[in-house]
């Protein structure tokens, strides 16, 4: 080799060398689990699409009903196409449907205009969903509401006393005698209390109440409380078959204290296990029956001290998200979302150490049952578990946060001393951050076992981009097969929470308020003609009855001096479905939504004088435009 | 064997000259970026981070990938599981290594301009050392974090060492961690300065320019 020819190889070295640094830099690790890697069984989108595809004029499977989260309100979207059809405000004013702006609507709101909707829940015949009302709470402002699945509005919101932060709810039990509510936020008891944080331990306290539902109209009403510790009361579910008659919640900070500063997610995060709080309600009813309880606010409180057999503590892997009754009743699944598994409780097993008197101690007269006892098995899932959903076939589903993926597993029965992975399935990457899954028919007896729904908390780059308010993402997902298959991805408004799925021929709502139907009994300042439509002044009120109908407002003029009381009752007299009114005034903030056959009152002060144009806000005929009057203040 | 030694030790006091020292310069000037590119390279991508996180380690600086974003978000995971977090103030290596590369390209400047074969061997086992040294550093630094947890942390996770050639899952996260370019031109250095003295022992004498030749 000459001089020249060594020279020339170690240039080439040096610039080789430079390559393969270049290369190694710019190396991009292979993406695995990309949104468009095919991974999460997209690969077959021909399938995916005509299972998911509802051709034009043709109608969805089934109903879903989302938590609107702090919108305070719910959607409605069909299944399998994830169709948005209709949102229903719940407790949040929502001019699209004039809720919040009526009488009726705006005092049902009270003070508030949000609330944190979280778990939608049933009204259940049997153990299935009997299609009568919906239920669902407000994390926020400790509610309650119901909603008529006959006309999918809010029929009634309620408040009871001592609750915080009422997230253990909206459970419904088997034969509707009772909705949950729970205190997820302690605070000083009785309600309005003060007493420092400092005195968490000691001052604060939780709640957790069954509320009565009226078999006949739905009307809720307290049934009892119970005083629990002062721990975070997180989600429930309400027993059936062997498990009838009990209702559950996850409890975490069974540490029981809040330190300033301290950080919660860490204080809480301390033992090894929190707790289930199963509660036996038909002891509760006994116990209010006996006169066992206290009346404190208003509200018939048991205190557990006191009464035995109304409450227990089943340990559970710490700061634990879902608990989930199995379609048998017998199978209560608990997930510790810091734990990488989900346990197993055997509702046969939980009633024999009840009786056995089988308790690992005692925590505010309540007993705790011995865990290894009741554990039926624990089932290595993966990371982050926080709720499970069935599909009737055996198995269960439960979403894994931070994994973000779902896990499909086996039911017991086990065989002995048997490697629990063997029963995980399947597990289907999700986009992204899973938070509660919801099953067709999930939380009945019966569940359908064909859809399933991740209520994910992330979508980032799944959409096209609509700036940092970010929305929430849904995916579809088909659970025929031996493997979960991803079918479509939908997005939603902030922001929902629970969801529940419904076959759509349980429901059978109206779209026209009938004349002289008696299920909608006759408003008393309907009107139904033009002959009948009036205003008549009392002193400083003036009333007005009006009546809509395409293409005008009669009376279409209404005079009054500043400072008068005005009352505006508007009855939209149309019976054809889809022929909507709207009743607007500008520059007073007024905006009813009346639907055909329905009456509406606002109440308001004719606080600013001048002339302000009033019209129909709803699309409603060709000569919408022209459905208009005038309101004229002195 | 003997006989290489011999000849080895014979030669130690030629200067290095000619072409040689065109490569003991190069080899310096190969240093120069070292100080503006990242040595190392470490990338997780979990379902939720479909881009990955990218973290990159300079001699003086460790940055996160999307400008410096992902090395916050590194840390706001690892608060979960109680990880220290990761701060440049706390790798002292980050001060002495810039340091040291600095030093070593004095030294090979020096060889290029007046050396011998002997101090170019110094410059080789000074440097193969401080490579050696930095490597291990690197090692116990990520073997510290991942072994000292917060035993108060939300998330009992056992401790574990993330990779530092290589794939590892760790928790939801695939983890690589691979060399990067300023690592690659230590090696062009090292090669170049091992050219340089073959062609200077197999070429003893006086050479001719590169012009002439």
């Amino acid at each position: 080799m000459n001089k020249r020819n060594i020279l020339r190889a170690t240039l080439a070295l040096l610039v080789i060398g430079l390559f393969v640094g270049l290369a190694a830099c710019g190396k991009k690790p292979p993406q695995r689990r990309g949104a468009r890697a095919g991974a999460g069984g997209t690969s077959d989108l021909a399938n995916a699409a005509l299972a998911t595809y509802v051709a034009p004029g043709d109608l969805d499977e089934y109903y879903l009903f989302y938590s609107g989260g702090h919108s305070g309100q719910i959607f409605v979207a069909g299944v399998p196409s994830m169709r948005h059809i209709a949102t229903i405000p719940v407790f949040s004013p929502y001019p699209g449907t004039g809720y919040g702006f009526d009488d009726e609507s705006k005092e049902m709101l009270g003070e508030y205009t949000w609330g944190d909707s979280h778990h939608p829940g049933f009204s259940e015949t049997n153990g299935e969903y009997d299609g009568r009302w919906l239920f669902i709470n407000d994390n926020a402002q400790g509610r309650l509401a119901r909603i008529s699945l006959r006309d999918f509005k809010t029929k009634q919101i309620i408040t009871i006393p001592n609750i915080s932060a009422n997230h253990g709810s909206s459970f419904v039990t088997p034969n509707s005698e009772y909705v949950t509510m729970a205190t997820r936020m302690s605070v000083p008891f009785p309600e309005g209390t003060y007493a420092d944080v400092t005195e968490y331990a000691s001052e604060y306290q939780g709640i957790v109440a069954g509320i009565k539902i009226d078999p006949d109209d739905g009307n809720l009403t307290l049934g009892w409380e119970i005083l629990v510790p002062p721990f975070n009361y997180d989600l429930g579910d309400a027993g059936k078959g062997p498990s009838d008659g009990f209702l559950f919640w996850t409890c975490y900070n069974s540490e029981r204290e809040f330190i300033e500063g301290g950080k919660l997610e860490v204080t809480a995060s301390q033992k090894d296990k929190d707790y289930i709080l199963m509660v036996d309600y038909r002891e509760a009813d006994k116990a209010i029956a006996a006169g066992s309880f206290k009346t404190i606010k208003g509200a018939p409180v048991i205190f557990p001290q006191e009464t035995a057999g109304v409450a227990y503590f089943i340990p559970l892997a710490k700061s634990p998200h879902g608990v989930d009754v199995s379609p048998s009743g017998r199978w209560i699944i608990g997930s510790g979302k810091l734990s990488p598994t989900t346990t197993v409780f055997d509702m046969e097993k939980i009633k024999a150490a009840i009786a056995a008197k089988d308790f690992e101690e005692t925590i505010d007269g309540i007993p705790v049952l011995t865990y290894n006892s009741v554990r039926e098995a624990e089932i290595p899932v993966g990371l982050g578990p926080l709720h499970t959903q069935f599909d009737g076939k055996g198995y269960a589903y439960t979403s894994l946060f931070v994994e973000s993926a779902v896990a499909k597993w086996k039911l017991p029965p086990y065989d002995d001393g048997a490697d629990m992975n063997q029963y995980v399935v399947d597990k289907l990457p999700v986009a992204y951050n899973i938070g509660h899954l919801v099953a067709a028919e999930g939380d009945s007896m019966s569940p359908d076992g064909n859809y399933l729904v991740a209520l994910n908390k992330l979508s980032k780059g799944r959409h096209l981009s609509v700036g940092p308010s970010i929305p929430e993402s849904a995916q579809l997902i088909d659970i025929t097969g031996d493997k979960m298959k991803l079918l479509y991805d939908a997005f939603t408004e902030p922001e929902p929470h629970y969801a529940l799925i419904i076959k759509a021929d349980k429901l059978d709502p109206i779209e026209v308020y009938k004349k002289g139907d008696p299920e909608w009994p006759q408003h008393p300042n309907a009107i139904w003609s033009t002959e009948e439509a009036r205003i008549e002044r009392k002193g400083k009120t003036v009333e007005v009855w009006m009546m809509a109908v395409r293409s005008f407002f009669a009376p279409d003029v209404i005079r009054v001096n500043r400072g008068d009381k005005v009352i505006v009752h508007v009855t939209n007299i149309e019976q054809t479905r889809d022929e909507l009114h709207g009743f607007a005034i500008n520059e007073y903030n007024i905006n009813l939504v009346i639907d055909p056959g329905e009456t509406k009152t606002v109440t308001f002060t004719a606080d600013k004088s001048g002339v302000f144009a009033f019209y129909c806000t709803n699309f409603c005929s060709a000569l919408h435009q022209e459905m208009q009057g005038y309101f004229l203040v002195k | 064997m003997s006989g290489f030694f011999e000849r080895l030790t014979a030669s130690l006091d030629r200067p290095v000259v000619g072409k040689s020292r065109l490569l003991v310069f190069l080899a310096a000037l190969a240093l120069v970026p070292t100080f503006f590119v990242p040595l190392w390279h470490m990338t997780f991508v979990a379902q939720q981070y479909p881009e990955g996180l990218n973290l990159y380690v300079y001699s003086h600086n460790l940055v996160g990938g999307d400008d410096g974003n992902d090395l916050t978000e590194i840390n706001v995971l690892n608060h979960y599981i109680g990880m220290a977090e990761l701060k440049p103030a706390d790798f002292t290596e980050l001060k002495w290594i810039p340091l040291v590369i600095g030093l070593i390209g004095v030294l090979t400047l020096r060889v290029a301009a007046i050396g011998t074969l002997r101090s170019l061997v110094d410059v080789v086992v000074v440097s193969l050392y401080f490579g050696a040294f930095s490597v291990w550093s690197f090692w116990y630094k990520l073997n510290y974090y991942g072994a000292n947890l917060d035993p108060k942390a939300s998330v009992e996770v056992a401790p574990f060492m993330p990779p530092m050639f290589g794939y590892k899952l760790v928790g939801q996260f695939d983890v690589w961690s691979y060399p990067a370019f300023g690592t690659y031109l230590f090696l062009v250095f090292g090669l170049l300065l091992v050219a340089a003295f073959w062609l200077s022992w197999r070429n003893p004498g006086p050479e001719p320019t590169l012009s002439n030749s």
